[in-house]
């Protein structure tokens, strides 16, 4: 299932013909009505449609070949924008579809009591409820999203996120959470479903992608209302022309007022149809080009959100740094042999399964050739670490060797009696300020010196957070470490600021301040405690790993559990807003050039002297046509641009400002002269063969 | 371009920026409350009015009782002017025995006074007394000013205010924008012009002897003639400041006595324009980002230059269907040359193109020439300047907020080019504010179009003479030119400016209601979204500004606000003006 995350080609063949069909679907009126821009060019078609009929039975106000050739091309400009609309949908569908072949037909084993061993039934996964508790057991598929609450195992999560390796799911803890279609490989799971069918995330990201159910979102209606003001405006500056023509005539004395037809043309050529048109299809493909990323989004103003983040908010552990800290060095206290405290750190950290205690039984071994031994073999009792106590180790021959935080240690061997060295002091504040985790480790009542551990800093993270300020946006590390350490691993990632020592009153603290201050702000998080910052948050991004309440905080879950994803979703939520002005952009130049194709010719036979202002030099005939022509042949040509939408570069509000003008603006300005050009010498030709 | 028109444009910009930063600071001041304390002689001042009208000063109210309290007040005026004209003949400072003005003719003073428009159907020294001149014209012309004004400062504290409930207090924001900066500005203009010869007296006409005795069409000598006084100097400084435009006189400034010398000619085409542009740092000023003033500045001053020249360049050259009969047409030491038809050989071509400009770009709508008599491309200048909805410096107040308008529209198009949710001085710009912006672009577009479409399919094209019934027509110019003159009115009426193309009998009942209409319409259907507009930004939190925030002060916006304003004033009027004076210019030069 690795094919969702490849680029689907941009014009799928079945795509296209699914779309074709569903462009004729769409000339419903209740279809229509929505989009006004796109609506008036509806009535205008009909109308003109009628004038040629008009023009076929009796005295029509143009030839009747003249009408049919303008209605039949408005008819296409309706059509095509269907057509880039159903495109885009097709597309969407086509990615949800892939991910929801998944979960097909599988048959779930419903629990009468949410416990194992409990009777159970075969049930179709599609009659399953929220609420309802199944077992899953090895081989098997997870029939919908839940929540573990008993047993653990080990699950196959690719066909979600691509990824092979399996990821562990249990009960409790940040880990609890599993959605429908993933795999369980080993042992079993005993599962509360979350969602009931049709609700899940899957289900609400196709309702977004398809048109029909899809909520406006808060800029698109703005821009919405712009397009209606300036539909409105040369709705007025045409209908108003048929009295300016008739006074004209008039006043002239030679040639016939303009015509409908034409006055219909001009309207339909100058209201921003390019934008109207493909408005609805730039919409879809940015929740398109979320799931490609792997994204569920809630809802399009999430998306559209995402663009406007000013503050980003990571969690430094697996975001900044790579999940583990490392132990790199032993620093003695108080004349103790590095050795031998070297010795101690490892046994106090052989039944320590972390990747920390890990890492120090492997530099033991590494610099002080010290090797790994069995704590059984030496019969010593392993001391867990609990939240009360905040330090582990091993009682072994009478001894209690423990390490653990500084404050922890000082007094562990404070109540036995111990001194505890200013010399150690000094040792724990260097280390934390070169942003570094101390462990002090001390026997009995006798500290013997200090693990570093040391976060190590993910490659090429420096360079992201650098494009990201030039972005214009602020990264925030959070971390449950003390602020001289965050500061030291701040500074060696290149983030803007920190939160040190972070809980989640902190956290929700910190997000209400700067959206107070005016700012928007996004954060990823996993954990059940992380729910209220999410909730608070404007952009707020579970992982798919992370636990249920964390998913129902979001306003979007990563597939893929990649907290640096926050990157591509605000890349993606730009790109969106990007594309709608760069076509409005576009749309509104193109004027222009339409106005010097048909106002000489519309007039041609009251003032022919305004054949002066054809600097095109367009065919009396073929003028008006050709740019109608344009106009919806411009639509088709601009749906991979809508699809794909533009590209966004980190260089900052003025000169993507500056490059859009002269892409968009002075290109929208230009391009309509050639290529209403080239429509008429193709029409010439076509009527001289 | 001659040299002489270079000097004098370079001269007059010159005083006009050199003015605008010691005038908008001071007005900034001025609405900031910091410049006359309650303990000055002129806070007292302030204080006592507040008392006699029963206002809490300090008490601030939400837009819509702003609104409600600025539209009412306006009623009043309106009222007021309009009982003061019907019932003037009975009144005294009437020397002439001037009757009572008719009710179409009244309505349509009493709306133009109130909205700052100061369109003229009527001739002033044959139809208003000295009382109506003074009580009623002039009265109005402070306050339609004060409460563009008013409106304006208002608009502006939506925009600098965090999360507030309030955008001020009507009452206050006209009292100060009267007493501290019309009135004081006023007095030195009228005493300047008073030291010009402009006539201030209440005195009735004179009747003197001619010179140079002319030949009446039927043989008879005229040897007389009547010379037209009353309280001028005084109503023609704020009809200048205060972008009214209405003449005491029915010629306008272009009256001997309304505008005497080279001097007063120079004093007010600076006073059309003075306020508006120091307006533009006030805004800067109070939003505590001078550079914001600026760039609206130059946004108004990049249209305004090339338009000024492209008019000059078109009165300049003259006319050649005439040049091939034989007429001089050059510029030479004795004459200015070019088109003069219509032009005051006391200021020639340059000071008429500038004053012709100036007039119409700010919504003052005085002429010391008849545009009427302009070339087509040189009467397609002031026509589009108004068409461009009174934003390039405008009416004083109104201009500005007409621009911010613009500055929203073109703050959300390239804020979405950006990619971010555009922000305007750090406000977002929403569904909200577009609809609002949207609909002030749009009602000046509506009315302009719908009137000129009705007049011109036959109620604006004849009417019947009020004494013989005899059927008369309104235009007097056939063809193109004439719909010029319709579209023009229009566009004056439908835009606040006031200026007439001349050429049309427009004081007849059809236009007296149609304009009448439409200049109501445009002043306070426009001033209603604007205050929903501040209503709404004054709520919303200031964004701060970072890097992905777009600038609103470069010269890449500067280029951006010109181009929408522009493409949307010239998108929506081409279809029209090239049925007039773009057919006309055609033609000339054919």
């Amino acid at each position: 299932m690795s094919a969702q995350t490849k680029a689907r080609p941009l014009f799928d063949p079945p795509i296209v013909r699914r779309a074709i069909v569903d462009s004729f679907k769409k000339l419903d009126p209740r279809h229509q009505v929505r989009n006004p821009v796109m609506f008036t060019v509806f009535v205008g078609s009909l109308l003109t449609t009628g004038l040629w009929f008009q023009a076929l039975v009796s005295v029509g106000e143009a030839p009747a070949a003249f009408i049919f050739g303008i209605s039949v091309w408005l008819w296409f400009t309706v059509l095509f924008a269907n057509f880039a609309e159903a495109m885009a949908e097709g597309r969407g569908k086509a990615q949800a579809d892939s991910l929801r072949q998944a979960r097909r037909d599988v048959s779930a084993n419903k629990l009468a009591e949410p416990r194992h061993g409990a009777a159970s039934q075969k049930v179709s996964a599609s009659a399953l409820r929220k609420a309802d508790v199944v077992l899953v057991s090895a081989g098997e598929q997870v029939p919908a999203d839940g929540e573990v609450i008993e047993g653990v195992a080990s699950v196959d999560e690719s066909a979600i996120t691509g990824e092979s390796a399996p990821v562990i799911r249990e009960s409790g803890g940040d880990r609890s959470s599993v959605t429908g279609g993933t795999r369980v490989l080993s042992d079993w799971l005993i599962v509360r479903i979350s969602a009931n069918p049709g609700e899940t995330f899957l289900d609400r990201m196709i309702s977004l992608v398809e048109g029909a159910k899809r909520q406006k979102t808060p800029n698109e209606i703005a821009l919405n209302i712009l397009l209606a003001a300036m539909t409105i405006i040369f709705l007025m500056a045409c209908v108003t022309l048929l009295p300016f023509s008739i006074y004209s005539v008039d006043a002239a004395g030679q040639g016939s007022p303009i015509t409908v037809t034409v006055l219909v043309a001009l309207l339909v050529c100058l209201i921003p149809t390019t934008i109207g048109g493909l408005l609805s299809a730039i919409g879809i493909a940015g929740m398109d080009r979320m799931i490609q990323a792997n994204v569920i989004a809630m809802s399009g103003r999430a998306v559209e959100a995402a663009g406007d983040v000013d503050v980003l908010l990571l969690d430094k552990t697996g975001t900044i740094t790579l999940g583990n800290r490392q132990a790199v060095e032993f620093v003695p206290v108080d004349g103790v042999e590095v050795g031998s405290l070297a010795d101690a750190a490892q046994i106090a950290s052989l039944a320590d399964e972390t990747p920390e205690g890990r890492s120090v039984v492997v530099l033991a071994k590494e610099k002080y050739g010290l090797r790994g031994r069995n704590i059984h073999d030496l019969h010593a009792t392993f001391v867990p670490f609990t939240a009360q106590t905040r330090i582990s180790g091993v009682d072994i021959d009478g001894k209690q060797i423990r390490k653990g935080a500084a404050e922890a240690i000082e007094q562990f061997v404070g109540e036995r009696g111990g001194r505890y060295p200013a010399e150690l002091k000094q040792q724990v504040e260097e280390i934390a300020r070169r942003g570094g985790t101390p462990l002090v480790v001390a026997e009995n009542d006798r500290p013997l010196g200090v693990i570093y551990l040391k976060d190590i800093v993910k490659g090429g993270i420096r360079e992201r957070f650098a494009e990201l300020r030039r972005m214009g946006i602020k990264t925030v590390m959070i971390t449950g470490d003390n602020p001289l350490t965050a500061a030291a691993i701040a500074a060696e990632a290149g983030v803007d600021d920190f939160l040190a020592q972070a809980t989640p009153e902190a956290k929700l603290k910190m997000i209400r301040e700067y959206q107070a201050g005016g700012r928007l702000v996004a954060m990823t998080g996993d954990g059940t405690n992380d729910s209220p910052a999410l909730a608070q948050a404007d952009v707020a991004v579970a992982m798919n790993s992370g636990t249920q309440a964390a998913k129902e905080a979001g306003n979007m879950v990563d597939l893929d559990s990649n907290p640096t994803k926050l990157i591509e979703i605000v890349e993606i939520g730009k790109q969106l807003l990007m594309t709608r002005g760069a076509l409005t952009t576009f749309s509104i130049a193109n004027d222009v050039a339409k106005y010097f194709a048909i106002i000489p010719a519309a007039f041609a036979t009251t003032y022919p002297v305004l054949n002066r202002l054809n600097i095109m030099h367009l065919g009396p005939s073929t003028a008006i046509l050709s740019a109608v022509i344009f106009n919806a042949l411009i639509i088709v040509l601009l749906i991979p641009l809508a699809l794909r939408g533009v590209r966004y570069r980190a260089v900052g509000a003025a000169t993507l400002l500056r490059d859009n003008l002269l892409i968009y603006g002075l290109g929208g300005l230009i391009v309509p002269f050639i290529g209403i050009k080239l429509v008429d010498l193709a029409l010439v030709a076509l009527q001289l063969t | 371009m001659t040299a002489n028109a270079w000097m004098q444009f370079a001269l007059y910009f010159a005083v006009l920026l050199l003015a605008v930063k010691p005038l908008g600071l001071y007005m900034a001041r001025v609405y900031q409350g910091r410049l006359f304390g309650p303990e000055s002689r002129l806070g007292k001042c302030e204080a006592w009015i507040y008392r006699l009208a029963g206002v809490n000063p300090s008490e601030e109210t939400g837009w819509k009782r702003y609104a409600v309290e600025a539209l009412m007040f306006n009623l009043v005026g309106l009222l007021a002017v309009y009982a003061l004209q019907r019932f003037q003949g009975a009144l005294p400072l009437n020397p002439q025995k001037l009757p009572g003005v008719g009710p179409d003719s009244s309505f349509n003073t009493a709306v133009s006074f109130a909205s700052n428009t100061n369109w003229q159907g009527y001739g002033g020294e044959s139809t208003m007394s000295y009382l109506t001149q003074m009580v009623g014209l002039s009265v109005q012309n402070f306050l339609s000013a004060a409460t563009g004004m008013a409106v304006l400062v208002a608009f502006v504290r939506g925009l600098s205010r965090n999360s507030a409930a309030t955008i001020g207090n009507f009452w206050v924001d006209l009292t100060r924008s009267t007493i501290y900066i019309l009135l004081p500005l006023s007095t030195v203009l009228a005493l300047a012009l008073v030291s010009q010869g402009v006539v201030q007296s209440f005195a009735e006409y004179k009747v003197v002897s001619v010179v140079d005795p002319i030949a009446n069409a039927d043989g008879s000598s005229v040897t007389e003639q009547t010379l037209p006084l009353g309280p001028a100097a005084s109503q023609i400084a704020i009809k200048q400041l205060g972008t009214n435009g209405g003449g005491f006189f029915n010629v306008n400034s272009a009256h001997p006595f309304e505008n005497p010398t080279p001097l007063s000619n120079f004093l007010q085409v600076l006073s059309i324009l003075l306020i508006p542009a120091a307006l533009c740092f006030t805004f800067g000023e109070l939003v505590d980002d001078r550079r914001q003033g600026w760039a609206i500045l130059a946004v108004m001053l990049v249209i305004f230059v090339p338009l000024l020249i492209a008019c000059q360049l078109s009165e300049q050259a003259g006319n050649p269907k005439l040049a091939a009969l034989g007429v001089e047409q050059t510029a030479s030491a004795t004459q200015s040359g070019g088109n003069m038809e219509g032009k005051e050989t006391r200021y020639g071509i340059v000071n008429s193109t500038l004053w012709a400009t100036a007039t119409t770009a700010a919504s003052n709508g005085s002429v010391n020439s008849m545009h009427d008599s302009f070339t087509p491309l040189g009467g397609l200048v002031p026509m589009w300047l108004m068409q461009l909805g009174e934003v390039v410096f405008g009416g004083v107040g109104s201009g500005l907020y007409g621009m911010l308008a613009f500055a929203i529209i073109a703050v959300f198009i390239s804020g979405l080019m950006v990619g971010r949710t555009p922000e305007y001085l750090g406000k977002k710009i929403e569904a909200y504010e577009m609809k609002m912006a949207s609909l002030v672009v749009l009602i000046p577009c509506f009315v302009v179009l719908t009137g000129t479409a009705i007049a011109v399919l036959g109620p604006g094209l004849e009417y019947h003479a009020a004494d013989t019934s005899e059927l008369k027509g309104n235009l007097n110019n056939p063809g193109a030119h004439g719909f010029s003159e319709v579209l023009y009115a229009f566009t004056s009426a439908g835009n606040n400016n006031g200026s007439a193309f001349a050429g049309l009998s427009a004081n007849v009942p059809f236009y007296n209601l149609a304009l009448g209409i439409a200049m109501l319409i445009a002043r306070y259907w426009l001033i209603i979204p604007t205050l929903a507009i501040a209503g709404s930004l004054a709520a919303k939190k200031v964004s701060p500004v970072g890097l992905g925030t777009l600038p609103t002060h470069t010269p890449l916006f500067v280029a951006m606000l010109v181009g929408v304003v522009v493409i949307v004033g010239a998108l929506t009027y081409v279809p029209a003006l090239a049925l007039g004076p773009i057919v006309e210019q055609l033609m000339m030069t054919q």
